[in-house]
């Protein structure tokens, strides 16, 4: 018997990568598909590094892939636009080696700015998808993808969504394959993308969609299974989870590749049953081109664009059944919040004092939106606050911009900020930029990038000068401040915005998650307490009032960041043991 | 057997994903099909989080629905309140008594539920533990999940022995022998 082991679908798609003879993976984190780097470095014969954005990790990829070896990048849904310059045109040069990208959706938006449908790129690329339902196919349907992916000359995408990245199967594991590099040839038809080489190379691509048409018919990723024909599903990925365990007298078509469609497949599917429903999370990708064959079908009439499926979903929409279950609890919610000694909070209490607007971006500094903080007025995607800034001053002048800074996180900055702190230099801006630098990229679980001098391997690198880069760029006033020097903190603030010409403050401060050695924590002296609420206005969750108004610590989540303590003007808070 | 259904629930950075990671491998040892569904991202930045799992001949759907929950294994007393409809008749609820206050208590825009073990013992079984206290005991705060886990041992099917084994092969190589002495806490501790 082989080896079985329980894995998430990230590591099962890195491990299916390793197994199909992988060489080169880069990736930018996001969740949900940051674990398929953190898995893959740890296999031996794979190089996989971060990169600075999803761009940059797709053109790496596709370097190795022309220069013959099987390679890969990863990302999550939003990652793909930032990578869909490339993307759009390796479709058109193909692959020499194995080229893969995995994109990682979100339905239900459990850690995004929107809920936008792969498959949708994948048509509009030209690209094959496919899109594994368990973390087995995660694996299994990586190895597919890669020789998909060189016999048709073509990028794949391997679909994921959170709930298959973010849940464990058993998966049967198998050895790596040693695929030969492939002799390079010098070939600018097919790899100088200029007008007379890419005009063939397009009909290229469509003469492959319409082969891979007709091939996809038999490929052994897709799945028939013929059961009571009164009703019949057309479904991929995780919704058939759903559909097994909702429907299961239902005949199945399961589909292995969701672009291009297997059309003669799906047309005998059809006609073998008698009701024919499509269930598809977010976009009727599937749906509408099959109405459009003169199919008839019943889909998001009755389900939903929105948000993940359950089973639970379908058997009340197909079958009207609900389950009489008990109400809920009338409970507070608990949502997202700063954790206790971020250094984040401290920026947002000197800014909200200063009564400051932030046009914000993407990282845990995103919850700096919500009360008792209320500092972020936009979040759009990464790198947009100091650009959006910059054109809030174009359009309403400087004076309406006093009030106003850029915040954005270290990882981030690099990712797309430097553009955008380039233009803002360039074309006169006078905006203030506050770089939050904790040296890591938070939110998704602390991986190294270009400034902590450390890579995705856990050796040591060059680390970027954030303050030498923005000066090299022309920015003549860059600060770096303790993000807990809140005094200071202040007295930069003022004096940045104020001034009309554009300046950087950097706020320094690791992620108190990294943060191994723990301070001693802060106490209350009740006695000299006055009631007066300062402490509680950052809102950190280990800083509670008492009945009769005084406040209390919380030992076990008190990380002694000092932050309360300063705040009090009674000096009713200190370090413990002091 | 029919497909068993596990819940895990607390507060983002309690720990829900170690202890997901040593009932999926329990579940694979004993030979049965295993799915388990967790939260990453933005949610575990101290946001409620629940974690899924399901083991049985064969398992299709990675969730569990409400009100089909064997056991519910709760970190935090508010999201045992939270999650306690999704416990189907007959169920066991084991929750770690320890109080959380999310934001909206925090600032005052909301009240923090008192009598919640009493409350959820009106209609369910609740088997409470104050585990951080077990937990201090035995000198390392961090151990109250798995002290939590050998409670809720009592209610599924694994032997001690099965559960020893994935927990050594789980947790940190150095912490091996302290986690293993938390479980005995729990695992003596359930009535």
């Amino acid at each position: 018997m082989s080896e079985k082991a329980v894995m998430l679908g990230n590591e099962a798609f890195a491990r299916g990568a390793y197994e199909a003879g992988v060489k080169v993976s880069a990736a930018y984190p996001g969740t949900p598909s940051t674990e398929i780097s953190e898995n893959l470095v740890k296999y031996e014969g794979v190089y996989a590094e971060w990169s600075p954005n999803e761009k940059v990790a797709m053109e790496v990829a596709s370097g190795a892939s022309i220069s013959g070896v099987r390679a890969m990048a990863s990302m999550k849904h939003v990652g793909v636009n930032v990578a869909a310059d490339p993307l759009y045109t390796m479709s058109y040069i193909g692959a020499t080696g194995g080229l893969v990208l995995v994109a990682a959706d979100d339905p239900g938006m459990y850690s995004s700015q929107n809920e936008q449908d792969t498959r949708m790129i994948g048509r509009a690329a030209g690209v094959p998808v496919l899109e594994p339902s368990d973390s087995q196919e995660a694996k299994d349907f990586m190895i597919f993808a890669f020789d998909l992916s060189e016999k048709y000359d073509t990028p794949v995408i391997v679909r994921s969504t959170t709930r298959l990245s973010h849940s464990q199967g058993v998966v049967e594991l198998g050895e790596r394959r040693e695929v030969e590099d492939k002799p390079y040839v010098k070939n600018i038809g097919k790899h100088v993308m200029m007008p007379a080489k890419a005009i063939p190379r397009h009909v290229h691509v469509e003469k492959r969609n319409q082969a891979l048409i007709a091939d996809g018919c038999s490929f052994p990723i897709n799945r028939v299974e013929m059961r009571d024909t009164s009703m019949g599903v057309i479904t991929s990925g995780i919704p058939y989870q759903y559909v097994r365990e909702a429907l299961p007298q239902a005949s199945v078509l399961k589909l292995g590749i969701v672009n291009p469609l297997p059309r003669k497949l799906i047309e005998e599917f059809a006609a073998q049953v008698d009701t024919l429903y499509i269930v598809e999370e977010l976009e009727p990708v599937i749906e509408e081109q099959v109405r459009s064959w003169g199919i008839s079908c019943i889909g998001k009439e009755i389900f939903t664009i929105q948000g993940e499926y359950s089973a639970e979903l379908l058997r009340r929409a197909v079958l009207h059944e609900s389950t009489e279950t008990k109400a809920p609890a009338d409970v507070p919610v608990r949502p997202p919040i700063l954790c206790p000694g971020c250094p984040h909070r401290s920026v947002f209490t000197v800014m909200k004092k200063l009564k400051l607007h932030a046009a914000g971006d993407i990282g845990c500094y995103t919850l700096g939106a919500v009360a008792p903080l209320e500092v972020i007025d936009t979040t759009i995607c990464m790198g947009a606050s100091i650009s959006s800034l910059h054109g809030m001053e174009k359009a309403r002048g400087k004076e309406y911009i006093k009030d106003w800074v850029a915040v954005i996180g270290d990882s981030t900055f690099l990712h797309t900020g430097v553009n955008a702190l380039m233009n803002m230099v360039y074309n006169q801006g006078t905006g203030t930029v506050v770089i939050l630098d904790n040296s890591t990229t938070g939110m998704t679980g602390h991986q190294d990038h270009a400034a902590t001098g450390k890579m995705l391997n856990g050796q040591p690198t060059y680390a970027i000068d954030l303050k030498k880069l923005c000066e090299a760029m022309g920015v003549r006033h860059v600060t770096e401040v303790n993000a807990f020097d809140i005094d200071r903190l202040e007295q930069v603030l003022k004096e940045e915005t104020a001034r009309d010409e554009v300046s950087v403050i950097i706020t320094k401060s690791p992620c108190v998650l990294l943060d191994k050695g723990r301070k001693p924590h802060h106490i209350v002296h009740t006695d000299l307490c006055k009631k007066c609420g300062m402490c509680l206005k950052p809102g950190c969750p280990a800083i509670g009032r008492n009945a009769d108004g005084t406040v209390h610590i919380d030992e076990t989540l008190c990380t002694g960041c000092g932050l309360c303590e300063s705040l009090c003007k009674f000096h009713a808070i200190e370090k413990a043991g002091d | 057997m029919a497909t068993r259904n596990i819940m895990i629930v607390g507060v983002g950075g309690q720990g829900t994903l170690l202890t997901s990671r040593i009932l999926g491998g329990l579940a694979m040892d004993a030979g049965f099909d295993v799915k388990l569904s967790e939260v990453h991202g933005m949610a575990q930045r101290g946001g409620s989080v629940v974690t899924y799992v399901r083991y049985g001949e064969e398992v299709a759907e990675p969730i569990v629905e409400e009100g089909c929950a064997d056991v519910i294994i709760a970190f935090e007393r508010l999201e045992a309140m939270r999650y306690a409809h999704f416990l189907k008749k007959g169920g066991a609820l084991v929750v770690n008594d320890q109080r959380i206050d999310p934001m909206p208590v925090v600032i005052g825009a909301a009240q923090y539920p008192d009598n919640i073990l009493e409350k959820l013992g009106e209609e369910f079984t609740v088997y409470a533990v104050d585990a951080m206290e077990e937990a201090k005991k035995l000198g390392n705060a961090k151990t109250f999940n798995i002290i939590v886990l050998g409670v809720a041992a009592r209610h599924m099917e694994f032997s001690k022995e099965q559960w020893m084994r994935v927990i050594e092969r789980t947790v940190p190589p150095k912490t091996v022998e302290l986690n293993k002495k938390a479980f005995e806490v729990g695992y003596a501790l359930d009535r």
